[in-house]
């Protein structure tokens, strides 16, 4: 770089000021070539849209779309499985509801049918045992009239012995018992 | 070597002659970089989609964030039935995109040894926005008839100023291909001649330095102002060339929104 001759570096400077001289006209506005852009910008931006319009836009749009159709689906699907899910446990806590108000309810009837089965025993128990007293009592009194019946026989007897040993009276057996009998009412009241 | 004339770039060279019509239709450099960035937009698209995964790798993604991008730009100034324009305004777009990022190359393999900026050529935005131009005109009056005049005038204005608010309208409209085009390409041809005379900067001062005796090193270090400008511009120069192609396209979407609903 040391060893470049300080004319080349000026004359490049001297020939851009030659080239922009020469050329005359600033190139944007020649319009020498204005026809042959205009023809090949025709051609070449035609060219870019029917390839765009006809292939590479679809082929974007319908990518994107089946992402999106994809994505829709998708939480569709999630919230179908979600409502699914819920209604599962609805159902779950439904049935034991269910389960549990029906054991309630078997649990009430057996306790009804037991309680009346016991008072249905109860009550045969009771009637049997009153029924036994009954029976009893009545064999009870039943022996105590017949104890009493005989004691009065055997008092009368025993007054018509002992009158007939004391006194020599022969005493009917019949007036020795009217006398037991008299006396007995007299102990009575 | 090093050619300090900022002008070079807007340069045209033939490539192989062609005349019809009594015209030069010569295929040139520009048309060159006009097959380019076509060419390159297709092949990158088509590769970028190639696999059309729905799990998207880098390049697809890119893809389908230009398409994102472009589509919410129509369909929010120009409305849901903007969208028929949708490749219309994808091509004007991704064209102007593509031409412009290839005009940032300093040097390039093309004919004439440098990058070429198609946009940068009054001819070709002037094409462009024509095109827009008379899109607008042709689906206006198709779709609409005699009610496409209704853009001239605006609803909910006293009927006092209305004939001075229809004229303004009338060289508004007439003006945009103007104001259209040479937006475009005054951005694009002022960006690079700054870029290149930056750039000459460096090259000027070293042939200064050594015209004064001193030898070229000191001019060279001086050099390095002119140099971290020209960085800085190049930066710049890339927003431009995205943001032109922006404003481009979504002009163009405002535009087809007169013809889709005139009388707003």
């Amino acid at each position: 770089m040391t060893h470049a001759p300080h004319s080349e570096v000026a004359q490049h400077v001297a020939d851009a000021a030659a080239d922009h001289a020469d050329s005359g006209v600033f190139p944007p506005f020649d319009p020498t070539y204005f026809a042959s852009q205009l023809f090949w910008l025709a051609i070449f931006f035609v060219i870019l849209y029917v390839a765009l319009d006809r292939f590479i836009l679809p082929k974007i749009k319908t990518t994107i779309e089946d992402r999106r159709d994809r994505i829709a689906d998708d939480l569709d699907a999630a919230a179908q499985a979600k409502a699914d899910a819920e209604a599962a446990g609805e159902a779950y806590e439904k049935s034991l509801a269910e389960a549990r108000t029906k054991a309630h309810v078997i649990a009430a009837d057996t306790r009804k049918a037991l309680d009346a089965e016991i008072a249905k025993e109860t009550a045969g128990v009771e009637a049997e045992l009153s029924a036994k007293q009954n029976a009893s009592e009545a064999a009870i009194r039943k022996a105590k009239d017949k104890a009493f019946a005989e004691v009065r026989g055997i008092a009368a007897t025993a007054t018509a012995a002992v009158v007939a040993a004391l006194s020599g009276v022969e005493v009917s057996e019949a007036d020795a018992g009217k006398t037991v009998d008299g006396l007995i009412k007299a102990k009575e009241a | 070597m090093a050619d300090t004339n900022p002008i070079k770039q807007f340069e045209i060279h033939e490539v192989f002659p062609f005349e019809a019509f009594g015209l030069n239709l010569a295929f040139t450099n520009s048309s060159f970089f006009m097959m380019l960035t076509a060419g390159l937009t297709i092949v990158l698209f088509t590769v970028a989609m190639s696999s059309r995964a729905l799990v998207p790798n880098r390049a697809q993604s890119v893809a389908e964030i230009i398409y994102g991008f472009v589509a919410d730009m129509v369909r929010s100034t120009a409305g849901q039935e903007g969208l028929r324009f949708f490749p219309f305004v994808f091509t004007l777009f991704i064209f102007i995109l593509v031409a412009n990022m290839l005009g940032m190359f300093p040097y390039f393999p093309a004919p004439g040894l440098h990058s070429f900026t198609i946009t940068s050529h009054l001819i070709v935005t002037v094409a462009l926005a024509m095109l827009v131009w008379l899109t607008v005109i042709v689906y206006g009056v198709f779709k609409n008839g005699a009610k496409f005049l209704r853009i001239f005038v605006p609803s909910g204005v006293p009927i006092f100023i209305l004939p001075f608010v229809t004229l303004i309208e009338i060289i508004s409209f007439v003006s945009r291909p103007i104001s259209h085009s040479v937006r475009l390409f005054a951005n694009m041809l002022a960006g690079h001649i700054l870029l290149k005379v930056f750039a000459g900067f460096i090259v000027m001062m070293a042939a200064g330095s050594a015209s004064m005796g001193w030898g070229e090193l000191p001019g060279y270090i001086a050099g390095i102002f002119p140099f971290a400008m020209t960085l800085g511009l190049t930066a710049l120069e890339f927003l431009v060339a995205f943001l032109q192609a922006y404003v481009f396209a979504i002009l163009t979407c405002i535009y087809l929104n007169d013809a889709l609903h005139p009388g707003h």
